[in-house]
């Protein structure tokens, strides 16, 4: 099973910027190992963001995105204490969702 | 939307061009992408520019000087995690797209703006090579279109 995410929630203003580190292969099926057989492609292909229930952000990965994928963004009208939900699925099927306060 | 390709092609005189248009297709509402909010495969698997202009259609991009990239180095050291960000100050921006040229699949990311969120994305993504790396912004159902050149160090892709 994956690790946690980290995920960091801040209040700039009047916008919560938002600040993911997944952990998670994202391998891109196109390298060998050592046998010489292809690694099969393993990597996040949907991220989903919600605040208060209200989808801020979705996205749709290719394998191209980095190991370990960062992403940051920030949306308009959280306030101090509320939660951020970050949802990932992979090409498996694998989930996970994780929280953090806004501070 | 066959013709729409067409002239597009023309204008655009080069393969480079016309993958960015064809790219674009996919960001208006009512392509594959908006399709029950699941994965658009065939946009991700395009491995070729011909392969990229089938999958993703149509359309007509126009470049911007609305989008920027932020914190995008000129040179990466390292292929395999090079931070990409891209800021739109194009209003009502809908998704931003990022997208690198000589990738196996040109489509590296997408990301849907709902109101509310600010059309300010980064993350960082895999490239083989230094290569031109482009910003789809879809804004009203318009596609714009901004391009960086990121020089590649050591690639991130295979080895």
């Amino acid at each position: 099973m994956a690790d946690p995410m980290k995920i960091r929630a801040t209040l700039v203003g009047d916008s919560t910027e938002v600040r993911v580190l997944m952990s998670h292969e994202m391998e891109t099926g196109q390298r060998k190992d050592a046998a010489g057989k292809t690694v099969p492609a393993w990597f996040i292909q949907s991220v989903t963001a919600t605040h208060n229930g209200k989808t801020v952000l979705s996205a749709q990965w290719g394998p191209a995105v980095a190991k370990n994928p960062f992403l940051s963004f920030k949306f308009k009208g959280g306030a101090k204490g509320d939660k951020v939900q970050i949802t990932w699925t992979d090409n498996r099927g694998e989930k996970r969702t994780d929280e953090a306060t806004i501070g | 939307m066959d013709a729409g390709r067409r002239k597009a092609l023309k204008t655009g005189g080069g393969v480079t061009l016309a993958t960015l248009l064809a790219a674009a297709g996919w960001l208006e509402p009512g392509s594959a992408h908006a399709q029950a909010g699941g994965w658009n495969k065939a946009a991700f698997d395009a491995k070729t520019l011909d392969e990229a202009v089938k999958a993703m259609g149509g359309g007509a991009a126009t470049p911007s000087n609305a989008i920027t990239f932020v914190s995008t180095p000129d040179i990466a050291e390292n292929g395999a995690v090079v931070p990409i960000g891209v800021l739109s100050s194009i209003p009502n921006t809908r998704s931003i797209a990022i997208l690198i040229e000589k990738n196996p699949s040109l489509l590296a990311a997408s990301f849907d703006i709902p109101p509310g969120t600010e059309a300010v994305v980064s993350t960082r993504v895999k490239m083989g090579q230094s290569s031109m790396v482009y910003a789809l912004v879809n804004a009203d159902g318009k596609v714009h279109v901004a391009s960086k050149e990121v020089k590649v160090t050591l690639g991130g892709c295979g080895g």
